[in-house]
């Protein structure tokens, strides 16, 4: 056994949690895996990114046995004040005295190969041992959910940063190595060829666009270097055929199979391929609202199948046969797709059709004349036709021209501090319309605006406060904000039925009055969502 | 006819104990401003609580001052008043009062911890303990306070390119943070807010050397990092922009909670308090041989409890104003 790596691990819990700044979470990260062996640094990762679970003693167990230590009327008081069972019972445990305990490693395949009775035995002699920040790290680790605030991203970043690679090259390989992570750990610290995965059961990560600036990007870009595709309103998905097997990755890397037991495709080659999942029957799309339909169902039944039956439509091919053609350009990839497609046509399955134009006001009577007679579309995409699939979303490589926003002016009601940079400012801002003579809140933005507005916003929270709920001020309802949203929909969530799409602040409109906001009834009749 | 009511009158004689607005005569227990408020007709408490009550509002802050020493029996009437150290702050005091063989103590705010701020709690043997309860529930256990101090001084060895900003109340917590640094071996000029100043010169007046301080002017922001002392609620303002790359900390009680301590964006927390901590409130009821405990200010619930099923007779004392630690 390693001398203190649960201490070690515990210690790196609680700094991480301390600190606001995203690059000191990184820094310490690296210092840990500089210190720590395998496999308990891969487990850590593991155990921080969530890909590990260890949730099967439940906090109700554990409040349960420090009752029979305790007081139970004082950890009841206890509780609701901290407001958080692992700190309370770190707090409370009565202390022995403090021992060694076994690594982290030792700690989760003793989960894995016990029975729960064992598991919690064990839990409650480590505990015994622990000191009150090593007791609340273990806690939090056995009931799931460590939310200290770093990202699988950030976690990626740290490990490029501790083997000096790209970024890039951790992020194509990411998918292929599950917990705990040795070989990745051997490679980064070793260096050597970038170890194999097996491409087709790993999602590999997927190209994003940029936002298309209007003022100045038409003018840069020639239209003779761009192909212009739909940019259909579905989720993007990652899709691996084999010969043995369809498996379905959303844009993130869930797999998302199961939810669509209709997509199961046949091939000739394997392929990685790139594209959009829709509902409607006969390969036509209806709306994202059909589609959530689908989403986050565990069991789909007869009925939501033939109602809402899914398929998908081709963007773009990353594999073929082991081959990586993400290396290839945009518009060479676009003909080894065509070429698959067309010999392995089947129902499900379609292809999603480039526009043709010749310049760009060709291409903007194009989207006018679409996009405002269908909500299918959510806008248009450009990709340059030299493009390599890059991780990620490069810049003035793709574009996505997405339809107008729509717009809405609502009152500021309530902000927040930020977090990192912006922890001394306000800068989180939940605003509302009008229900009848009432405001309710309809969203929160947090973008849009530039520093110097920032400055000045912040200012005006600080004058016009009302009220503070910790880190909340709630201020007088006078400043309206017009905030641009990409969609709305009906919503349970919400005090006010709605939920807005990516809503952001458009323009702060210091020159209008509260009495010129929107009303939640006219939102809804304009929208269709009464 | 009670001695003291839940107000803390002692009711014999109409004096007022911290009274929260202006009364003819009122004991100060010390000089925190929750529990000092100017506009009594006639004060009475230590010398050092008086003075900084005159130093920040005013010399007319009440109409007439009258100092005691420790272990100083004032009769007024049939109640005899003596004030014993409460080692809270400088020149804090607990109570007793004695009226026909029966004695109350109020406790005022306590600790019974070191701190060469402070002259040291004393134990007062008394038939009604009136005990304060900031930190009244058992997750509070205060560690020890070097220990602390050298989380800081650990880390601006590792961060020596960055400032360190901590949170400390003006009065008491700032001086004795100071002090353990001295004590813990950093003897460096120390970095203090405007709003700190007077209550330092006013410790090093009284003898308590606190060592090279320097008040923060608006050309010493830039030069090479260091250790700062400014109120909690500066950390948290415009005020701490100007310091690009700092490190945020603070000393209080609070800090135990990791919760809390996230949600302010503190980054290395100091669990150093002032007030007793639960261990040390329980052992002073236990030993001070009263079967009346009054709990006030602060978690008075599980402390009611814990007395209850020691057989002693408590309630909680309600008073309203007084909730966060000082």
């Amino acid at each position: 056994m390693r001398r203190y790596s649960l201490e070690k691990f515990a210690r790196l819990l609680e700094n991480i949690i301390y600190s606001p700044s995203r690059n000191r979470k990184i820094e310490l990260l690296v210092e840990y895996y500089k210190q720590t062996n395998d496999p308990d640094r891969g487990f850590a990762v593991a155990l921080i990114t969530n890909s590990l679970k260890l949730s099967s003693i439940r906090s109700t167990n554990l409040k349960q046995i420090i009752k029979s230590k305790v007081d139970p009327i004082l950890f009841d008081l206890s509780y609701d004040y901290v407001g958080d069972m692992a700190e309370t019972i770190s707090l409370l445990w009565p202390f022995k005295k403090k021992k060694k305990l076994c690594t982290l490693s030792y700690f989760i395949n003793f989960f894995h190969e016990n029975s729960k009775l064992q598991v919690e035995k064990f839990l409650i002699s480590q505990l015994d041992k622990a000191s009150t920040t090593e007791r609340w790290a273990i806690i939090k680790l056995f009931t799931g959910g460590l939310r200290i605030g770093v990202s699988e991203k950030n976690a990626k970043v740290s490990l490029s940063k501790f083997g000096n690679v790209n970024l890039d090259q951790i992020e194509k390989i990411w998918h292929g190595f599950s917990p705990p992570y040795v070989k990745l750990f051997s490679w980064l610290e070793k260096g050597g060829p970038i170890p194999k995965i097996d491409i087709l059961k790993t999602f590999h990560p997927m190209m994003l666009a940029d936002q298309i600036d209007l003022k100045n990007d038409f003018r840069k870009l020639s239209p003779d270097d761009f192909e212009a595709e739909w940019k259909w309103d579905g989720i993007r998905v990652q899709l691996i055929i084999s010969d043995t097997e369809t498996v379905i990755f959303s844009r993130n890397g869930d797999n998302i199979t199961n939810s669509f037991p209709e997509l199961r495709f046949k091939t000739n080659r394997n392929v990685v391929l790139d594209g959009e999942l829709l509902v409607g029957g006969d390969l036509n799309p209806t709306s994202f609202n059909d589609l959530q339909q689908r989403l986050n169902r565990k069991k789909v039944s007869k009925g939501i199948l033939q109602k809402f039956p899914a398929f998908i439509k081709l963007y773009d091919i990353l594999f073929q046969d082991f081959k990586d053609l993400r290396s290839m350009k945009f518009s060479s990839r676009r003909e080894i797709l065509e070429n698959w497609y067309n010999s392995n046509k089947q129902d499900n399955l379609d292809l999603s059709s480039i526009i043709f134009f010749e310049n760009w006001k060709d291409l903007t009577k194009v989207r006018n004349k679409f996009l405002q007679s269908s909500n299918i579309y959510e806008g248009i995409m450009l990709k340059k036709k030299n493009s390599i699939y890059y991780n990620g979303r490069p810049k003035g490589m793709w574009y996505k021209w997405k339809r107008d926003p729509k717009s809405v002016d609502a009152v500021l009601m309530y902000a927040q501090r930020g977090h990192g940079k912006r922890s001394s400012y306000y800068s989180d801002y939940t605003f509302g319309v009008l229900d009848g003579k009432n405001l309710v809140p309809i969203g929160k933005a947090y973008s849009g605006y530039t520093n110097e507005e920032l400055d000045k916003l912040d200012k005006f929270v600080r004058k016009n406060t009302i009220q503070k709920f910790g880190p909340v001020r709630e201020v007088e309802k006078t400043l309206v904000f017009e905030i641009a949203f990409d969609s709305i929909s009906k919503s349970k969530r919400h005090k006010s039925g709605l939920a807005l799409r990516f809503p952001r602040i458009s323009k702060i409109r210091w020159d209008k009055s509260p009495e010129e906001i929107e009303d939640l009834k006219r939102i809804k009749d304009f929208y269709k969502l009464s | 006819m009670h001695l003291l009511d839940y107000r803390l009158n002692i009711v014999p004689i109409n004096v007022f104990i911290d009274p929260q607005y202006p009364v003819e005569k009122a004991i100060i227990t010390h000089a925190h401003a929750d529990h000092a408020k100017p506009g009594h007709k006639k004060v009475l408490g230590t010398k050092e609580t008086l003075e900084i009550m005159k130093l920040r509002y005013g010399k007319t802050c009440a109409g007439e001052f009258q100092y005691i020493n420790y272990g100083q029996k004032i009769q007024i009437d049939d109640v005899s008043i003596t004030l014993y150290p409460a080692g809270h702050i400088i020149g804090s005091s607990q109570v007793l009062l004695e009226y026909k063989n029966h004695k109350i103590v109020v406790t005022g705010d306590y600790k019974t911890k070191k701190d060469t701020t402070a002259t040291s709690f004393e134990l007062v043997k008394c038939n009604t303990l009136v005990t304060e309860a900031t930190f009244g529930l058992p997750i509070f256990k205060h560690p020890d306070p070097n220990k602390e101090v050298r989380k800081i001084l650990d880390s601006i060895k590792i961060n020596n390119d960055k400032d360190h900003l901590i949170g400390v109340y003006a009065l008491g917590k700032a001086q004795r943070l100071i002090k353990l640094f001295r004590e813990n071996g950093f003897d460096e000029t120390i970095f203090i807010h405007g709003a700190l100043n007077k209550i330092c010169n006013y410790y090093e007046d009284k003898g308590i050397n606190l060592g090279k301080l320097k008040m923060l002017t608006k050309d010493s922001f830039d030069i090479e990092p260091k250790i700062i002392l400014a109120p909690p609620s500066a950390l948290k303002d415009r005020w701490s922009r100007r310091f690009k790359k700092k490190i945020i900390s603070q000393a209080s009680g609070w800090m135990n909670i990791k919760q809390r301590v996230k949600q302010s964006l503190i980054e290395i927390p100091l669990v150093i308090s002032d007030h007793a901590d639960w261990n040390e409130l329980t052992k002073t009821i236990s030993n001070c041989g009263a079967e009346n405990i009054w709990v006030t200010h602060g978690r008075e619930e599980g402390l009611v409890h814990w007395c209850t099923r020691k057989g002693l007779n408590a309630k909680p004392l309600s008073i309203k104003g007084r909730d966060e630690e000082i």
